[in-house]
């Protein structure tokens, strides 16, 4: 590597083959007598967050670590504030500060899901899987369901607002501190989401519908699409209910049956590692009690859905029963079915939002706790890709001394190699990637929504390259999609 | 339709959130559909990418052979490039590595974490994973840069109010509150 490192200064020998930064890489490796053996999706970003923290101040590390990602930065800013409250020992923070930062968490979470389904996921559920690729963006759904287009882009301007109100600004901002929060929600600025609400409900409730009817009319073809058995990770509240703010860690198998239940972020080591692989920047998670073959699991809209024994708002409520006969109550593995719960989290973070905004606490101006200063702070959250990890270490100077992070998109790695191993398996015809496969990789990657999808696509389709290689790793086929 | 000038972004050692600032522009984002045409390839196709792309948006520094090479391509068709931003304009965030030795940096994510189960105790160093520079760079370092958006993001007023007067070929003449410096 490091002879790797020197060469690579500024001057570096472009190779002729035109390659973008985001693309979803994707290589399909053959077996000696031409079968999919393997396929793989590469992450090559690389950038050393866990090494360079070393040496910062702790308090600055809430609005460090969410430049690791401007698509939900909420998550890795409120993720690491409970980290550091930890640190700070404060054990509890006050009402006014834990129920600002839930309602930052669930602005956010609306924001995102909204710009997920309306910009990125509706064409595919709108148009089919196999449509013309020049309209499948947010803005091929703006030209024929100009409504649709409008709420999406309206939705996400409410969640985005309530971000601002909480944090001082759209993206990065700086509303979370060790053991609390900076400010609270005036009157005023309450009035104005309040105002909007029903509107917002009224459009949650029709996305819901929207990707419901969709995954009941065609299920016996989304049962069809990659579907496969895995474990789900997430977070529950101690009573069991869904909780994307906090609570002990569930995991459950295919059938249902938990592999551990309530654990203590601070004792993640205990349950979970990360397989380090060759081919990818992005690490393997795994349970430890089931090793690297069989301990991958899924994390998400879905795992969540799957994991809690109930919702505590009473619609997201009714629709989670609806979801959860489809497969009679046991785990829905269908990949699909992340469109579904991630509109049922929609309409649950609508509810809670509300829940909120009727709260005086949010008035409060009990803002920050502090107790016995701690060496060791982890906390998990569940962000809107899913479970998320933040572990740090700082000395008595204040300085940040080690940190860990497993990003959501991270949990779900194995599983979005398998999809993509799956749709090859299926569709490839021969030693030529037609843009049929290239169709299906696509929508497969995207039901996880992971961040590069979703970066990348906000403004056009998903970017791909995919390359079929033979026994001996020559290349046979490849096909780039800009 | 072919009419509509052209605007191409990319993202290159970035986190995405100057493109989510670009969306934060809510419901002109459909105005802005109507008066450019978005560079659905952003990028580096030279075929697709033409010759007339009148605006180009770079978020993120170079940290890796590609962002290099998808920049030179930027500058080659591009009539104007910005840096929107602060990784962009000084490499940011991600440039706290540069006092770091990469191989520092690669230890601690691949072989020290708490979490590494890398029996093998190999770094990932794939073919197919591009070569990483020695440090993060600012654009204006690797290619001429026209215009600078400051910013951690820079507000959408201000990429919105940059990108119309460009396009209606007036002067950027931004004001002091959308000049954010954080």
């Amino acid at each position: 590597m490091i002879t790797t490192t020197e060469s690579g200064k500024r001057k570096v020998v472009i190779e002729p083959v035109t390659r973008v930064e985001g693309h979803g890489k994707v290589t399909i490796h053959l077996n000696e007598s031409g079968q999919v053996e393997q396929a793989r999706l590469h992450i090559v970003e690389f950038r050393g967050f866990e090494r360079f923290i070393q040496g910062r101040p702790y308090w600055e590390v809430p609005v460090l670590v969410q430049r690791l990602c401007g698509i939900c930065p909420v998550s890795h800013h409120l993720c690491a504030a409970k980290a550091m409250d930890v640190i700070v020992g404060a054990k509890e923070l006050t009402p006014t500060a834990e129920k600002i930062r839930r309602l930052m968490h669930y602005g956010q979470t609306f924001q995102s899901h909204a710009l997920h389904f309306f910009h990125l996921a509706s064409p595919d559920l709108l148009f089919g899987f196999g449509s013309d690729v020049a309209e499948r963006h947010v803005l091929g759904v703006a030209a024929k369901h100009p409504d649709l287009a409008v709420q999406g882009v309206m939705m996400r301007k409410y969640g985005q607002e309530i971000i601002k109100a909480t944090s001082g600004k759209r993206i990065h901002g700086t509303g979370a501190i060790p053991g609390g929060v900076n400010k609270n929600l005036s009157i005023e600025e309450r009035d104005v989401f309040l105002k909007d609400l029903g509107q917002m409900m009224e459009w949650s409730h029709a996305a819901l519908k929207i990707a419901r009817d969709y995954t009941v009319a065609n299920l016996e073809m989304v049962t069809d699409f990659n579907t496969f058995e895995s474990n789900h990770v997430s977070l529950v509240r101690q009573d069991g209910a869904l909780d994307l703010y906090d609570g002990g860690l569930r995991a459950i198998d295919a059938q249902g049956e938990k592999i551990f239940d309530h654990m203590h972020p601070q004792k993640y080591l205990d349950f979970i590692a990360e397989e380090v692989r060759s081919w990818s920047y992005m690490k393997f998670p795994f349970i430890k009690s089931l090793g690297t073959e069989q301990g991958w699991y899924r994390v998400g809209p879905l795992s969540r859905i799957n994991a809690c024994d109930f919702i505590d708002t009473p619609a997201a409520e009714q629709a989670r029963k609806e979801f959860m006969a489809v497969t009679s109550d046991k785990p829905n593995h269908i990949t699909m079915a992340y469109h579904w719960a991630r509109m049922i989290e929609l309409l649950h973070s609508c509810e809670k939002i509300q829940e909120l905004l009727e709260d005086p606490d949010l008035q409060g101006e009990d803002l920050v706790v502090k107790g016995d200063r701690q060496e060791e702070g982890v906390a998990i959250l569940e962000a809107p890709r899913g479970s998320l990890f933040h572990h740090y270490r700082v000395d008595e100077n204040d300085q940040v001394t080690m940190a860990n992070l497993i990003v959501s998109t991270t949990s779900n790695n194995e599983a979005m190699n398998r999809a993509v191993t799956g749709v090859a398996q299926k569709f490839l015809s021969g030693r030529e990637i037609t843009e049929g496969l290239l169709n299906h990789v696509e929508v497969a990657i995207r039901a996880y929504d992971p961040c590069l999808s979703c970066a990348t696509h906000a403004l056009g389709q998903m970017p791909l390259e995919v390359c079929l290689m033979g026994p001996d790793d020559e290349l046979i086929h490849r096909r780039v999609r800009h | 339709m072919s009419s509509k000038p052209k605007v191409a972004t990319t993202s290159l050692c970035g986190c995405f959130g100057c493109h989510m600032s670009l969306l934060d522009i809510d419901e002109r984002i459909l105005k802005l559909a109507e008066l450019v045409e978005f560079n659905k390839s952003p990028i580096n196709d030279i075929k697709v990418l033409a010759d007339d792309v009148v605006v180009g948006l770079i978020e993120g520094g170079c940290c890796n052979e590609e962002n290099v090479h998808v920049l030179r391509d930027f500058r080659l068709h591009c009539k104007i490039l910005i840096s929107v931003g602060e990784c962009a304009t000084s490499g940011g965030i991600p440039a706290l590595r540069n006092p770091i030795s990469l191989k520092e940096c690669l230890e601690e994510a691949y072989l020290n974490g708490p979490s590494v189960h890398n029996p093998s105790g190999k770094i990932p160093n794939d073919p197919d994973l591009p070569l990483l520079l020695n440090k993060v760079y600012p654009c204006h370092e690797v290619v001429k840069i026209d215009y600078h958006l400051p910013g951690c993001p820079p507000p959408a007023d201000t990429i919105w109010q940059a990108l119309t007067a460009l396009l209606g070929n007036k002067p950027m003449d931004l004001p002091y509150e959308l000049i954010k410096y954080d």
